[in-house]
């Protein structure tokens, strides 16, 4: 229980007829990475807002380490640090003077407020930008103007809404970077839409669609759906399918689209030597074999369809 | 956390042209309503031969100065108000201060204060400019002072409206526009029932409640009622952005 810096119970958000968020309950451990996922519309936004203290929920509670954000709301929100969306930044200040303001109203002491805004700037690779209008910073220093706005007050909890959006490769790479680092000390929660950034960054996974909770589970539960006991073999010389079937442990084979067979296998038993070998024996010419992986989006799909 | 809130609003003022411009327009405004009051003075004074028809110089000039104010302020102030709530929303930038930890009250209160500080400027430095009068004449302080206090009470009210239509909507010249026309619909009426001095609109009218300190009365109901218009026009700011929260 102490561990728990976030617990969010049976959240429901109504938007006039239109149930945004249905029935949501997670909670987030002190340094963990909670990765939100769902295709656009889906609530990860409102469901943000509501974390924040930005949008009333419906029905249902919000705890920041076991403080009601509904009852004590400036209490809660002292203990959270939040990037929505749009970047919420005052584009004529300075760099230097946002982050002041930012550390000012998340009640720095004025003693520690050059300090923490350093400490903000230092951690998102922006000190030498300090004298800069926002304004006149390109799209990924912009952003990280906007993490560090998140982290400057030192927060249990970092709730950062798609901070990857619009970003090149490499930008993407150091923010995804210093995501991981922040997640060190602090509980972050990151909404994304972008698959291989949640198996990176994350350590837990949540799906949601149409405001419903789908998936809930660890990084590694996501990836062990990914395998599956599949293989994806192609033969330039074609044999018979009943030759295949008898291969042992083999349980289906069927053809794919472009040449390809798959071969379903039961648990545990990997084929992949006696085809080889079978394959030498009569000539087939084999000239592919790879475990065939599902993709993260055709779990994606899957998950969020069959709701 | 409220006078954070407006050191913010203050910072954002003075790192924008706008500010600036604005503000110099309403000190060459007010400058040259001055400039005309002293040269009028000599003007009419050396006309009018019975005593009674003479009026001391801080009068005249003052009253040709705080008299302009309710226009100029008027055209003014919705340029400044706009942005206070709706370039926030149109910009986004509102959940930057919704997600820290500071009341809505304490928002609106900051940036109303911000506001008024700023326009503080102009009461100091016309004070500052009709008080030179004193090098050669002998003026009446105290009714500088009261109407420093009056105006501060103009710029005030202004600002609160300005507050109040400025979170209706996330189009900045929609607000500017809406409260520059309540303001003009205000001042008109004010002007029409002016005639009438019994007529029930005196009661509410701006003008005619602003003419007392121009005269150099300090009235409690004066007071009042500019107090009343203030307190009114923040809490209808601090419910419709609670309105926000509640419905998204």
């Amino acid at each position: 229980m102490s561990s728990n810096t976030l617990q969010v119970k049976n959240l429901s958000k109504l938007f006039g007829e239109n149930l945004a968020v249905n029935d949501v309950s997670f909670h987030l451990e002190k340094g963990e990475v909670l990765g939100f996922l769902g295709p656009n519309g889906a609530g990860k936004s409102t469901t943000m807002r509501m974390l924040t203290g930005n949008l009333a929920p419906s029905n249902g509670e919000v705890k920041i380490c076991g403080i009601d954000i509904i009852d004590e709301p400036k209490k809660a929100k002292a203990l959270l640090g939040y990037l929505p969306e749009m970047r919420p930044l005052y584009k004529e200040l300075t760099v230097d003077e946002y982050l002041s303001i930012a550390a000012r109203f998340h009640n720095v002491p004025s003693s520690k407020i050059r300090k923490s805004v350093d400490f903000a700037k230092d951690r998102c690779g922006l000190s030498h930008m300090s004298k800069r209008l926002i304004e006149n910073l390109s799209n990924g220093y912009q952003q990280r103007v906007g993490i560090a706005q998140a982290i400057i007050h030192n927060p249990e909890i970092v709730i950062l809404d798609e901070p990857t959006v619009g970003l090149d490769p490499i930008q993407i790479r150091e923010i995804r970077k210093l995501i991981r680092e922040i997640g060190q000390q602090h509980s972050v929660i990151i909404s994304t839409h972008i698959l291989p950034e949640v198996e990176m960054v994350c350590d837990r996974v949540q799906i949601i669609n149409k405001g419903d909770l789908v998936f809930h589970g660890s990084v590694e539960d996501l990836k062990e759906q990914r395998k599956g006991n599949k293989l994806l073999i192609g033969f330039s010389k074609v044999p018979t399918i009943a030759k295949l079937r008898a291969i042992k442990s083999v349980s289906k084979v069927e053809k794919d689209g472009n040449g390809m067979f798959r071969f379903y296998f039961k648990n545990k038993y990997l084929p992949a030597e006696e085809i080889v070998s079978l394959s030498v024996k009569e000539g087939w010419g084999l000239y592919h074999i790879a475990p065939d992986i599902t993709s993260l989006e055709d779990i994606f799909v899957n998950l969020t369809k069959s709701n | 956390m409220i006078i954070n809130v407006a050191r913010k609003e203050l910072k954002s003022l003075f790192a924008s042209p706008m500010g600036w411009i604005i503000l110099s327009l309403l000190m060459f405004g007010f400058g040259f309503m001055y400039l005309d009051g002293v040269n009028k003075y000599f003007e009419v004074m050396s006309g009018s031969v019975r005593p009674a028809e003479r009026v001391g110089v801080t009068i005249f000039v003052g009253q040709t100065v705080y008299g302009i104010a309710n226009f100029l302020l008027t055209s003014a102030t919705p340029l400044l108000t706009m942005r206070l709530i709706s370039e926030e929303r149109k910009n986004q930038t509102l959940p930057f201060l919704f997600s820290a930890p500071i009341s809505l009250t304490e928002i609106v209160l900051g940036k109303f204060l911000g506001l008024v500080i700023f326009l503080s400027i102009l009461v100091l430095y016309i004070f500052a400019m009709l008080a030179t009068l004193n090098i050669w004449a002998d003026i009446d302080f105290g009714y500088l002072l009261g109407n420093s206090f009056g105006l501060l009470l103009l710029i005030a009210s202004f600002s609160a409206l300005g507050l109040y239509f400025s979170s209706l909507t996330s189009q900045p010249i929609i607000a500017a526009i809406s409260t520059f026309l309540s303001l003009i619909a205000m001042g008109v009426l004010g002007n029409y029932f002016a005639s009438d001095p019994g007529h029930w609109f005196g009661y509410i009218s701006m003008t005619k409640h602003y003419q007392s300190f121009t005269r150099g009365v300090i009235d409690s109901s004066d007071v009042i009622y500019f107090i009343l218009f203030i307190t009114t026009f923040l809490t209808l700011t601090v419910r419709r952005l609670d309105s926000d929260r509640l419905s998204g």
